[in-house]
């Protein structure tokens, strides 16, 4: 589904994915962690199409397209969903309002027919239920005021009513309580499928209980240094990121040694 | 000729036409002070962004008198919705028209200027008309009074609620030459009346026009008056429009100006809050594009205590639009324990596009809470890309943006036949 090749990026002069591979196919959950900097939010905004940063190397093939030539609404039309570390408040945007031109002009995008009131209406209930949210909040300026909780879980009743190909939630988790992230989780797991897919970017193991990956990759310095499964995550939280630090230097002296 | 020489003739034959009329002297009165302060120019404090000299540098028809080549049907082109239920008054030229105007609410009195100052009216009349100008000092205010000929009365009986809005449509004939309109009216709310005004601009026509309007309004104690002003004119159509309202006694108000088009546009919107616990709100939005300039003057002066007033006005500049805001808070000695807040918030849409915003307070109590503010800036980038990346075309989305960011205005229009119609303007304006 997703193909990222050699992906160099950065903002500025500062260069932040240093050739960077990863594969998802769908079906398939993956978990990106790693230490502050890595380069984790930077991923996400690449793939999302966010103006401020430049790809300088590398490729993204995303079912079949070449998703670094697309707009960013070209992109979400094509199935992609970035779930915001940081969700946008838009004062005077009626939450409905928004969710309901998302929906149909990625219709458009697709040719197909927009969702009449009542259609839409019942999609709406329909996951409002899924995501336990409720009608005020969606009746109330998008973001604006939400609680941490509210904002995230917006993202994610957002992601249910797109219902995107592959979703890219950038620590969707931070900032939750124990309530929260299980509701979260829920709404993520229902909507996992044999046809879609997850990447999940995250600083913490405690997500990952909820939403069990199938990999799981360590992100430092602009690469992915290494990938394994679920245990890898239990393995982080248990030495925290310095062992994969320690390893990375020690294979670098070792090459470096054997270049001399 | 030029225009100083034009006026001085105009004003001769007006004032030998029109001897006997009780507004004779005030318009003399005004003329001299017309001829002492001249048109404004960049170097008076108050117009420093908005020159409006070259427009007096054109040729203008001025008519004085009433006879207006218009009919009803070519008012249709200029009805707001909703004009069905509400009492419609036609200015044609600046001149009152009264065949065009319909009044349906029956405790509403609407008079010719010059009769309501003969009649039982004639108190009110003297003691409240052209208070506007102790204010304004300058020509613009002056040469209007000056040609007063007529104008509207509009009066409202104590404890009389009108329900249905008075839509006033200011239209300029200016198909066949430039046109100089002076619309002018004088309204009294008595105690514990309501009412509620909106009032429109339209130039026909392709020569230009320019329009010089003064509206007067008293509100006495415990009434409540509502005004909105919607400036969608031609790109040919200037205008210095007026507001001058003198709260007499504890009373409410809420004035909205929408502005969406016009080559020059200046509004003065005074409050003068003379009884104690009067409240106040004041909101604008301007949304520009092409040459237009727009510019928001705003006085609240606050002379008695316990007195609340509320500004907002919010801009978005496209294109090559240059914008003003200019907002004076007065706290008065007496005037403790006032509350007053003003906010001036513009986003700016092209490179070329520009806005000078002024608040200022002058404080002369020591209790008070006051606070003012303004914000220049861009559309919000981050925002943009949340809702593309939820699938909406850049387009839509600044749209979007935009039309959020002027809601806070347009929620405080309670007409709900208003409320659509300038929702429509502003998304024309938006291109959808």
């Amino acid at each position: 589904m997703l193909t990222i090749s050699n992906l160099h990026a950065g903002i500025e002069d500062k260069k932040i994915l240093k050739g960077l591979n990863l594969e998802i196919k769908a079906g398939e959950v993956h978990a990106i962690m790693g230490p502050n900097g890595a380069g984790k939010s930077t991923l996400a905004s690449v793939l999302a199409g966010r103006q401020d940063y430049e790809v300088t190397e590398g490729s993204v093939e995303f079912l079949g397209k070449e998703l670094l030539d697309l707009a960013p609404e070209e992109r979400a039309g094509e199935g992609l969903f970035l779930g915001f570390q940081y969700p946008v408040e838009i004062p005077g945007l009626s939450t409905t309002n928004f969710i309901k031109t998302a929906v149909n002009e990625i219709r458009k995008y697709r040719g197909q027919d927009t969702l009449d009131a009542v259609a839409f209406l019942k999609l709406m209930k329909e996951k409002m239920a899924l995501m336990n949210i409720d009608q005020t909040l969606l009746s109330r300026s998008l973001n604006e005021g939400f609680s941490g909780g509210e904002k995230k879980r917006n993202e994610i009743f957002q992601m249910a009513m797109i219902d995107p190909k592959l979703a890219i939630l950038d620590e969707t988790d931070s900032g939750l309580d124990i309530d929260a992230i299980r509701i979260v989780s829920n709404g993520v797991n229902k909507l996992r499928s044999k046809d879609n897919a997850v990447l999940l970017i995250t600083h913490y193991q405690r997500l990952l209980d909820y939403i069990v990956p199938d990999f799981v990759h360590v992100l430092y310095n602009g690469r992915i240094v290494k990938s394994g499964t679920k245990e890898l995550a239990l393995e982080l939280e248990e030495k925290g990121y310095d062992f994969i630090k320690n390893e990375i230097n020690e294979d670098e002296e070792v090459s470096i040694a054997e270049k001399h | 000729m030029n225009m100083t020489e034009l006026f001085k003739d105009q004003f001769a034959q007006l004032q030998a036409e029109d001897k006997d009329s009780k507004l004779s002297a005030l318009r003399e009165e005004a003329f001299s002070a017309f001829n002492k302060f001249g048109i404004p120019t960049v170097r008076h404090e108050e117009w420093k962004y908005t020159r409006i000299g070259t427009l007096f540098a054109k040729d203008y028809k001025s008519q004085v008198s009433g006879q207006v080549n218009f009919s009803a049907k070519d008012v249709d082109a200029y009805r707001l919705p909703g004009h069905e239920d509400a009492n419609e008054l036609v200015f044609v030229n600046g001149q009152f028209a009264d065949k065009l105007s319909t009044i349906r609410s029956k405790d509403l009195t609407v008079l010719h200027l010059a009769e309501a100052a003969k009649n039982e009216y004639s108190e009110i009349v003297s003691k409240h008309f052209g208070h506007s100008s102790d204010y304004l000092k300058d020509g613009i205010n002056a040469l209007n009074t000056a040609f007063v000929k007529d104008g509207i009365f509009i009066h409202v009986k104590r404890s009389k609620i009108i329900e249905e809005p008075i839509y006033i449509y200011n239209i300029t004939d200016a198909a066949a030459e430039n046109i100089l309109a002076q619309p002018r009216s004088l309204i009294y709310l008595s105690e514990n009346a309501q009412l509620q005004i909106i009032e429109t601009f339209a130039t026909r026509g392709t020569e230009d026009s320019f329009t010089n309007q003064i509206m007067e309004v008293i509100v006495e104690k415990d009434a409540r008056f509502e005004y909105c002003k919607i400036q969608n004119d031609s790109a040919n159509a200037s205008q210095v429009s007026t507001t001058h309202i003198r709260q007499t006694g504890t009373s409410y108000v809420n004035a909205i100006i929408v502005s969406l088009n016009g080559e020059i546009v200046r509004n003065n919107t005074n409050v003068v809050m003379e009884a104690p616990h009067c409240e106040a709100h004041l909101y604008g939005l301007y949304f520009q594009k092409g040459n237009s300039h727009i510019d928001n003057h705003t006085i609240v002066d606050n002379v008695m205590p316990h007195c609340f007033s509320n500004e907002l006005y919010k801009g978005m500049m496209d294109e090559n639009s240059t914008g003003v805001f200019n907002g004076k808070i007065f706290v008065r000695q007496p005037a403790q324990k006032t509350n007053a807040f003003q906010s001036n918030k513009n986003i700016l849409l092209s490179n070329n596009a520009s806005v000078n915003t002024k608040p200022q307070l002058e404080i002369f109590a020591d209790d008070v809470k006051c606070s003012h503010g303004c914000t220049i800036g861009q559309l919000d980038e981050e925002g943009l890309f949340y809702l593309q990346s939820r699938g909406i075309p850049e387009k839509i989305a600044k749209s979007m943006l935009l039309v959020g960011f002027a809601s806070d205005i347009l929620d405080k229009i309670n007409l709900p036949h208003i409320r659509t119609y300038v929702d429509h303007l502003v998304a024309e304006r938006l291109g959808n």
